[in-house]
């Protein structure tokens, strides 16, 4: 772990404490090929090739958990209803050097074993390769939309194929035939957005740990049929793809995408890396943001610890300490323009003994205000991955860095600056990256009430704790990094 | 799968091919349905590129066979170890026709044969022979006609695995690591095609999965160039 400078504007930073800066998911987050993550009985579900799944109740600390009879490889599963579908593939997958596969679908009212609901119902095979065909019917993915109930499905063993199923048996439609839509990729996912289908793949090698070169790509069609093709017009059949996501951090190989939409502009994507280097190189479930750019779905960053300007989206000033603005004396003889009276020679920053010699001990207000690279604008973010956390990161403290002085939110929705972090749920907080790339924050003690609050800039100047508006620039925030922990 | 002798095969691609000499004192077992949907016979002396410039028409040599348990070792410098390792007389040079049989460790014959496809599908093209699909390098050879010197084009290349690619007898793209197919995956430095006879040849190393190939010129506009004319004959 190593600190990694990203401007020289901060003289004063000092490096947040030596935490997992790239956590992954918490738990025993091991599997592959794991299914769309789904709620079910208040948990989430997903399972992966074998028979088995992981259970969560937050989405950051995942456990074994789940049962899934008819093992196989890579099953897909979608609510409509009150039903759980359940799709997986029977065979195939070049498995003993086998391409002859059958796509199975189940479903159960709960994915809870416990559940008095839990209980799987065959429904029968929807998509099969003989072995021959150029076509292995593994990793079935479903997709809802319009209506209409998508299933498409296969490997690097020729083409990836859809077929339509009827959503309220889950059977497929009598005389629908498979198109083909795709080659070289495997591991597919459907999604539809502003009336384009996407279909999303895994490219590169499986199964070899740190040298797999997995990665998921993407193309898109107004047709769930196709023809796909990338954003510089290839056809997926011929190839093409746009790059989603490659190996991050210490991950190796990210493959088999599944979308978790959570509402307020806010999209995630389960996936598993290969080789996550801080397990043993295993493959485990990992989350991360999901941006979309230009009409092309790609992932962004969950929050890494370092050292950020907080900026707003509605005015661009800075969240800060709202204390005496606190001058910087410069040599100025001779005036400010034109060349220096003496050698050229660089400028200290500002200190943070310098500006907050004058700050007052205890509750400091936040404002808004123009950045002006001063300590009192610039905060420390620290995973707390013991205080639990949601989709993909764990909660996090805001500390003034170089200090203890912690963000806090208050029972009346203002927020604030206390002296000393003492790890009370006011003072944890979640930071989401929305699908434009900007950021939400929110309050752990706002987690689970009717109406969570975030910061939002209810002024130009003005933070508070109000109910978030996605149509809004209010509540988003941008993370300019001083310094990041890798 | 059926199996079939090659008297009995229906594909026309294949009666061609049990016409050749070569063939004729032989028994060849065919799994027509693994050939037709992806080739068919040469039945004019002449074709050019599709509508997207890819040259369909190939004389293919049965795969040697090259073991490789995985597609993960294909580094620049076992690809071009393997692919300039001399297999068979004239692999460099010669300009092979359908049903000539090339004296590798064992007999192995050229096939001419148009894909119905961009690509060429090679694991189909072995597997419809009964050869070996899996642990091969595959040899290709066609032989492109410009009706003039065409300078800075570029051959652009797709495969799956690893290839290496020669114009006229000079080294132009070489595709290394585990390649899925992808069109224009790598294309060359720019180079001349001239007035007449242009050869192109190319080998493609495999280990497990599929295989296959597609190769067209695109211009200094990156358009694919059509104005060709493919003769193997």
């Amino acid at each position: 772990m190593r600190p990694l400078a990203f401007a020289a504007t901060c003289l004063s930073c000092l490096l947040v404490s030596m935490q997992p800066a790239s956590a992954q998911l918490a738990g025993e987050p091991y599997i592959h090929d794991p299914s769309t993550v789904t709620l079910s009985d208040g948990k989430y579900y997903t399972f992966g090739t074998g028979r088995g799944g992981l259970v969560s109740e937050d989405g950051w600390t995942w456990h074994a958990g789940g049962e899934r009879p008819g093992g196989g490889v890579a099953p897909d599963v979608i609510k409509i209803g009150d039903r759980y579908y359940v799709a997986y593939a029977v065979g195939g997958g070049g498995l003993n050097g086998g391409h002859a596969s059958l796509v199975k679908v189940m479903w159960t009212k709960s994915l809870d074993p416990k559940s008095p609901d839990f209980g799987y119902h065959d429904v029968g095979v929807v998509a099969s390769s003989d072995g021959t065909e150029d076509c292995d019917a593994i990793d079935p993915a479903f997709l809802l939309a319009d209506g209409h109930l998508w299933l498409s499905y296969g490997t690097y063993f020729g083409y990836i194929r859809i077929v339509e199923l009827d959503p309220k048996t889950g059977e497929r439609i009598a005389g629908n035939k498979p198109v083909d839509v795709a080659i070289d990729m495997e591991a597919t996912e459907l999604l539809y957005r502003d009336g384009w289908y996407y279909l999303l793949g895994t490219h590169g090698t499986c199964c070899d740990g740190p040298n797999s070169s997995y990665n998921i790509k993407v193309g898109r069609s107004r047709s769930i049929t196709g023809p796909y093709v990338d954003a510089m017009g290839v056809p997926l059949l011929k190839g093409g793809g746009k790059l989603v996501v490659a190996a991050r951090d210490r991950g190796f190989g990210p493959g088999h995408f599944g979308l978790i939409d959570l509402g307020d502009g806010m999209e995630k994507f389960s996936m598993h890396y290969e080789a996550d280097m801080d397990r043993s190189a295993r493959s485990v479930l990992a989350i991360q943001p999901l941006l979309w750019r230009d009409g092309w779905p790609i992932a962004g960053d969950n929050i890494k610890a370092g050292t950020y300007e907080i900026q707003s989206e509605r005015s661009g000033a800075a969240l800060e300490l709202a204390v005496d603005f606190v001058r910087m004396e410069v040599n100025r003889r001779g005036g400010f323009f034109g060349p220096p009276t003496g050698p050229v020679a660089p400028v200290a920053m500002q200190t943070l003994a310098q500006d907050s010699a004058a700050w007052p001990k205890d509750r400091i207000e936040v404002d808004l205000a123009d950045y002006m690279i001063r300590p009192h604008q610039q905060w420390a973010i620290t995973p707390m991955p013991n205080a639990g956390g949601y989709f993909g990161s764990p909660y996090f403290k805001i500390l003034i860095a170089g200090t203890d002085r912690a963000l806090t939110a208050t029972a009346d929705g203002q927020v604030v600056t206390v002296p000393a972090f003492t790890g009370s749920d006011e003072q944890l907080w979640r930071i989401d990256q929305l699908t434009d790339g900007t950021y939400r924050i929110t309050p752990k003690a706002s987690s689970g009430k009717a109406t969570p609050l975030a910061l939002v800039a209810i002024g130009a100047s003005t933070p508070a704790l109000v109910k978030f508006d996605p149509n809004s620039d209010a509540g988003r925030w941008t993370f300019k990094a001083l310094s990041v922990d890798r | 799968m059926r199996l079939r002798k090659s008297a009995n095969v229906i594909s026309i691609a294949f009666l061609a091919l049990c016409a050749m000499p070569a063939f004729a004192a032989e028994t060849v077992q065919v799994d027509d349905r693994a050939l037709l949907p992806f080739f068919t016979a040469v039945a004019s002396r002449t074709k050019g590129p599709d509508s997207d410039g890819f040259l369909q028409r190939w004389l293919l040599l049965e795969p040697i066979v090259k073991p490789n348990r995985s597609n993960a070792g294909f580094t620049p410098t076992y690809v071009r170890e393997a692919l300039t390792t001399q297999y068979f007389p004239g692999q460099f040079t010669v300009v092979p026709h359908d049903g000539k049989v090339a004296n590798a460790s064992e007999p192995l014959h050229w096939h001419a044969l148009d894909s119905s496809l961009f690509d060429v599908k090679l694991f189909n093209f072995a597997k419809a022979l009964q050869k070996p699909t899996y642990g091969v390098i595959f040899w290709a050879v066609t032989v492109v006609y410009s009706p003039r010197d065409v300078p800075d084009v570029r051959l652009a290349v797709g495969s799956n695995s690893a290839s290496m690619w020669w114009v006229n007898g000079k080294e132009a793209a070489g595709l290394f690591g585990d390649r899925r197919m992808v069109m224009d995956d790598v294309v060359s430095p720019p180079l001349t095609l001239h007035k007449g006879k242009n050869v192109i040849r190319g080998a493609v190393i495999n280990g497990p999965g599929l295989s296959d190939f597609c190769v067209r010129f695109v211009g200094p506009d990156g358009q694919p160039v059509r104005d060709l004319s493919i003769d193997i004959s």
